[in-house]
């Protein structure tokens, strides 16, 4: 009997491993051995011609049988499933994903934001001002009378005789030094007028001016604040240079050019060789100023600033046509 | 400012290369623009002697020249009549880039050339084109052709900012040039022998307007002879463009460049009485300048009279009836000085600009008046000849008065940020012609008196730049402000324009920036009646064109063209969105009202992914979607959408306005049909515009934190049979508003419609019930929502499906 018993699990272990994942067959050999009319159900009929005394035993070996013919089959079917489930067909992994749809911001306004946050964290607070503006605070109390060569710098939209569109972001320096008292540190970004249209000039543009006006504020004071704003904006390793200018509301002014960001100053197209590129314009406040605004020049002093944001922009994506901004293609916005 | 180098170099001496010097300058304040050779063709281009002319065996018009530069011949084919041996001429060698293009070697029928030998016309210098151009004899041989003529010059384009008038001369560059190099300037001769009566006994001058025209001189000479300039002369004033016209104008032009003082000669005999009146323009006078024009002269202008009537229009240009010609024999000259902003004025109102005008509207030299006028009677008298009147006339009401101005030395450095002492500050002042002299002892005080030409200087600060800017901006240290620097934050409307935008963009929009100017056309497209206070708008007065000719009083014509300007482009998908200032006139106010909208436009696909787009279209849902969230954003809650009070440029059938309570804040919906095609747009848009500053203002408060529930909570659907027009808002509003203790949320699941149902439609509403303190039971929700479905039904007569 032990022998038999012995065979039956050594043929059943054969024919399984022959089988391998296929799970028909395997119900089927599991039929032929485990069934009510299978091989152990065979040695079990004849159970009953074993000898009295050695039946316990004979037992004890079948139902032992039993459970090894069980695991073998349990652990071949487990194993016949899980070799099944590894030929799944997998899916095609370059399948474009679902995206979520996405704009983006302009990028005259990412880099308005760029220049305001540096600002910001230098201390210097947004302050805003109208776009149709008075003659006086756009011209006048910056030192810029009518009839001033100064005013053919810049070619005036009027609306009126005494209201024009800013052509520049400047009545906001007058504007808040009206309504405060130094120390004051303002950025003012914006949209301004002029009108003059061509390859490099859009009649409107946008502008940031800056104002730092309080005890003290020198002209290194200018140097250091521009300085790290360049830094910041363009990176540390840009150099820049202050050059002697003119404005009617600065005094000394100062242009300031950064080495060119396309040759890094080498000499190229963008920057007509000379390897500089202008990027704002600034200087001390001038004294003729503060008298508009109540202010003792004895006893503070202050510089401004202010600088065009498609120019930056520009320079920052490498983008050769100003007037791009204002077509809005979306082949355009989408790329910043 | 054009300088000629070799013309510069007459009156200052720099060992600095070119480009060195157009670079100082520049960190000087003057800009160089450009710098560039005069001819640099001519390199190229050099004498030879003519050795041999043989005719051409193939040609009977041309000859074959052996010539030589001394140690190299050259075998050349030429078709010049007047090619001689012995003569020198120029030869553009192969490679010479001439104005008419490159000369190259060649075979000329069946001759080799190795070059061209030019005529003036030719080399771009002249206009003789008869044949070769034959040089003195005595022209050395094998040398460039700009070197042998003087004219190997080179020139530099140098802006000059409208405060320094006094550097749009030679001169005015030399002085410069003499600061940066530490050296002096040369100033030209102004000696003239004066062989003719006194000037007194021939003429007068009379100043009747001496604001206008604080000093005018005159000189008289006599007997000249109208003619061309000598070479130098003209090869002068070419070389800075301007055009040579004959002797006695070319010098007038030549001071005005040389010394920046603009002069103006007259033809003595054509002055009636002889004499010089200076006054102001009568009102609806008349006079023809010398272009040709007549000019109706502006009220106050400064006019140059004789004894009957005008002959120039002081400082801006000439007449007609007294210019020179080519038989006037005596010729009075003036040199004066004007008041900038009378010319400027003048210069304005008849837009009329002159090379006169420019220089007078940005300050001459009031002192410098008689050293032009001098060296102009010095200069006509050698190249026209003539007998100089024995001194001059000069009336000169209003004397200069220098200003006398006070530099301290140590506030200059703080305010600065440099370390000068006094000594270096007087020693950089000097360089550009100030008298300085200490006052305190100790050198920290200065008196600084500037020259005449620096009308630009005339306070402390002034001299203060001047400093700084020829110590160099460079030299002054960099330094950080002191006190405390805490960073300043955008303030909340800011920040709520900058968030706003970030949301719209993550959410799929483009954002699009217009021009604040639109033309009143776009704002009729939006069929607008004429009464609509949209259509009145700010007015530019000098608009570019009529595109661009009112401020925008709405969003909506940018957003239209941006739609068409892309689907042109078959960008068809077009989400955009512009958040900015309209300008409403301020009424009675000179400003305008500035408030800031957010509007948008939609269109194309639903889903823009190809492959995932079911091929549904952008609809109603969408820009409603787009708006909700905006309010969403600012926390606004309880906003209706009503089909009323609809701007013409939506579609009355699927547009809403969007109010917060009883104010009406912004409209969405489909554009009209006849915008659409006004805007030429091929598939529909849908918009929507909302007042910003008004939502900004009705934001809701900031989140707080409300617990999160601890017992689950039971959800029940009643589906209604309702009437097509039934708004699915209303059943919603009904239900929130019974104010059912345990219902917690309500929400439209499904709205559905079918031939079976006819004209009614289903629509799904969920109701979802909570207790905050117990988990309900199904008995207890069951007879909570049978009673809620039964006022429902009942309030709208609808059934249950």
């Amino acid at each position: 009997m032990k022998q038999a018993v012995q065979n039956l699990l050594d043929t059943a272990s054969n024919e399984v491993s022959g089988l391998g994942d296929d799970q028909k067959a395997l119900d089927q050999a599991r039929v032929k051995f485990l069934g009510r009319k299978g091989e152990l159900a065979q040695l079990f009929k004849e159970l009953g011609k074993v000898p009295e005394q050695e039946r316990r035993e004979a037992g004890r070996i079948l139902n032992e049988a039993k459970a090894k013919l069980e695991a073998i089959f349990s652990d071949a079917l487990e194993n016949s499933r899980r070799l099944a489930a590894g030929k799944r067909e997998s899916i095609d992994v370059t399948v474009p994903g679902r995206k979520p749809q996405q704009g983006r911001l302009h990028p005259i306004t990412q880099v308005a934001l760029e220049i305001t946050r540096i600002f910001n964290w230098l201390g210097f607070e947004t302050v805003e001002g109208p776009e149709i503006e008075l003659d006086y605070y756009n011209f006048e109390a910056l030192n810029i009378p009518k009839d001033h060569p100064a005013r053919e710098m810049q070619d005036t939209f009027y609306i009126s005789e005494d209201v024009v569109l800013r052509t520049h972001t400047s009545p906001i320096q007058v504007r808040t030094m009206e309504k405060r008292r130094p120390p004051i540190r303002i950025i003012a970004p914006g949209r301004t007028y002029r009108c003059d249209s061509d390859v490099t000039h859009t009649p409107m543009f946008h502008q940031v001016e800056g104002l730092m006006v309080g005890k003290g504020v020198c002209f290194g004071d200018l140097k250091g604040i521009l300085t790290t704003f360049v830094h910041q904006m363009f990176g540390h390793d840009v150099g820049l240079r202050f050059r002697p200018s003119f404005f009617p509301f600065t005094e000394p002014s100062a242009e300031v050019d950064i080495q060119c960001v396309m040759c890094r100053g080498q000499g190229c197209r963008v920057c007509s060789q000379t390897g500089w590129l202008e990027i704002l314009g600034s200087g001390m406040v001038d004294p003729e100023v503060y008298k508009y605004v109540g202010y003792d020049p004895e006893e503070v002093t202050g510089f401004a600033f202010g600088m065009g944001i498609e120019r930056i922009a520009m320079l920052k994506f490498g983008i050769d046509d100003l007037r791009l901004f204002f077509e809005n293609d979306l082949r355009f916005l989408n790329q910043f | 400012m054009l300088i000629s180098l070799n013309w510069l170099r007459e009156y200052v001496d720099c060992p600095l290369a070119p480009q060195e010097l157009g670079d100082r300058l520049t960190m000087a304040g003057l800009e160089l623009e450009a710098l560039w050779h005069r001819y640099p063709y001519l390199k190229d281009v050099i004498t030879v002697r003519i050795d041999a002319v043989e005719p051409h065996p193939n040609a009977d018009r041309l000859s074959i020249c052996s010539v030589s530069n001394g140690s190299k011949m050259y075998k050349v084919v030429c078709g010049a009549p007047n090619v001689r041996n012995g003569e020198i001429a120029p030869l553009a060698t192969a490679g010479a880039e001439l104005p008419g293009g490159t000369v190259c070697e060649a075979v000329v029928r069946g001759e080799s050339s190795q070059g061209m030998l030019c005529s003036e016309k030719e080399l771009g210098l002249g206009d003789d084109q008869s044949g070769i151009w034959v040089l003195p004899a005595d022209t050395p041989v094998g040398v460039a052709l700009d070197t042998v003529l003087g004219i190997d010059d080179m020139l530099m384009g140098i802006g000059i900012t409208p405060n320094r008038g006094d550097c749009l001369s030679m001169i005015g560059i030399a002085r410069e040039v003499a600061a940066i190099c530490g050296n002096s300037v040369k100033y030209p001769a102004t000696y003239v022998e004066e062989t003719g009566p006194p000037i007194e006994e021939s003429t007068s001058v009379t100043i009747d307007d001496p604001e206008g025209c604080p000093r005018y001189s005159a000189r008289l000479i006599r007997g000249v002879k109208i003619g061309p300039s000598p070479d130098w002369l003209r090869s002068r004033i070419e070389a800075v463009g301007m055009r040579s016209i004959n002797n006695i104008v070319d010098v007038t032009n030549f001071i005005m460049i040389e010394l920046g003082q603009p002069l103006h000669a007259f033809d003595f005999n054509r002055l009636r009485e002889h004499r010089i009146v200076v006054r102001k323009a009568a009102a609806g006078e008349k006079f023809t300048t010398l272009d040709g024009t007549e000019r109706d002269l502006p009220e106050g202008a400064v006019m140059i009279c004789d004894g009957a009537g005008p002959v120039a229009i002081g400082g801006i240009m000439g007449g007609l009836n007294s210019e020179i010609s080519p038989d006037t024999m005596d010729v009075l000259i003036e040199s004066a000085y004007f008041q900038p902003n009378s010319i400027r004025k003048t210069s304005r109102r008849l837009g009329l600009k002159t090379e006169s005008s420019y220089r007078f509207e940005r300050g001459t030299d009031p002192e410098g008046v008689l050293r032009a006028l001098d060296r102009a009677a010095r200069l006509m008298r050698d190249v026209a000849g003539g007998t100089v009147s024995a001194g001059r006339i000069d009336a000169y009401p209003r004397p200069h008065t220098a200003p006398v101005l006070t530099l301290r030395v140590d506030s200059t450095n703080g305010f600065l940020g440099t370390s000068l002492t006094g000594p270096e500050m007087k020693k950089i002042l000097e360089s550009i012609e100030m008298r300085v002299d200490e006052i305190d002892g100790e050198g920290k005080i200065l008196r600084v008196i500037p020259p005449s030409f620096r009308g630009d200087i005339t306070r402390e600060v002034d001299l203060a730049e001047e400093v700084a800017r020829l110590s160099g901006y460079d030299s002054i240290p960099v330094t950080s402000p002191t006190g405390a620097i805490e960073s300043a934050p955008l303030d909340s409307h800011q920040k709520a324009r900058r968030d706003l935008k970030r949301m719209l963009a993550g959410a799929g929009f483009f954002e699009v920036i217009n021009y604040s100017f639109i033309s009143q056309e776009a704002i009729k497209k939006l069929r607008l009646p004429e009464a609509d206070p949209l259509v009145e708008t700010v007015r530019l007065k000098n608009p570019l064109s009529d595109e661009q000719a009112v401020m925008r009083t709405s969003l909506m014509p940018g957003l239209l063209q941006n739609a068409q300007y892309n689907f042109d482009r078959r960008n068809e998908n077009v989400r955009i969105f512009e958040l900015s200032k309209v300008f409403l006139p301020g009424k009675g106010e000179l400003l305008a009202n500035e408030p800031h909208h957010i509007a948008g436009l939609m269109a194309g696909a639903r889903v823009a992914q190809l492959i995932y787009s079911s091929g549904e279209e952008i609809d109603y849902t969408d820009i409603k979607g787009a708006v909700e969230s905006i309010l969403e954003f600012f926390r606004i809650e309880g906003a209706r959408f009503r089909a009323e009070e609809l701007p013409p440029w939506l579609d009355p059938y699927s547009s809403a306005s969007v109010y917060i309570g009883s104010e009406r804040i912004g409209e969405l919906g489909r554009a009209h049909q006849e915008v659409e095609e006004a805007f030429d747009l091929r598939r529909p848009v849908f918009l929507f515009r909302l007042d910003f500053d008004r939502l900004f203002e009705l934001s809701g408060p900031s989140s707080s934190f409300k617990g999160l529930p601890k017992f689950p909570a039971v959800v029940r659907d009643m589906a209604l049979v309702a009437d097509q027009g039934l708004p699915v808002e209303k059943p919603l509003d009904y239900i929130s508003s019974i104010n059912e203790p345990l219902l917690e949320s309500v929400e439209i699941f499904d709205i559905f419609r079918s031939e079976q149902l006819g004209d009614k439609k289903s629509v799904g509403y969920r109701l979802t019930y909570r207790a905050a303190d117990r988990s309900l039971t199904d008995e207890e929700i069951n007879t909570v929502h049978d009673k809620m479905v039964k006022k429902v039904v009942e309030k709208f007569g609808v059934s249950l499906r």
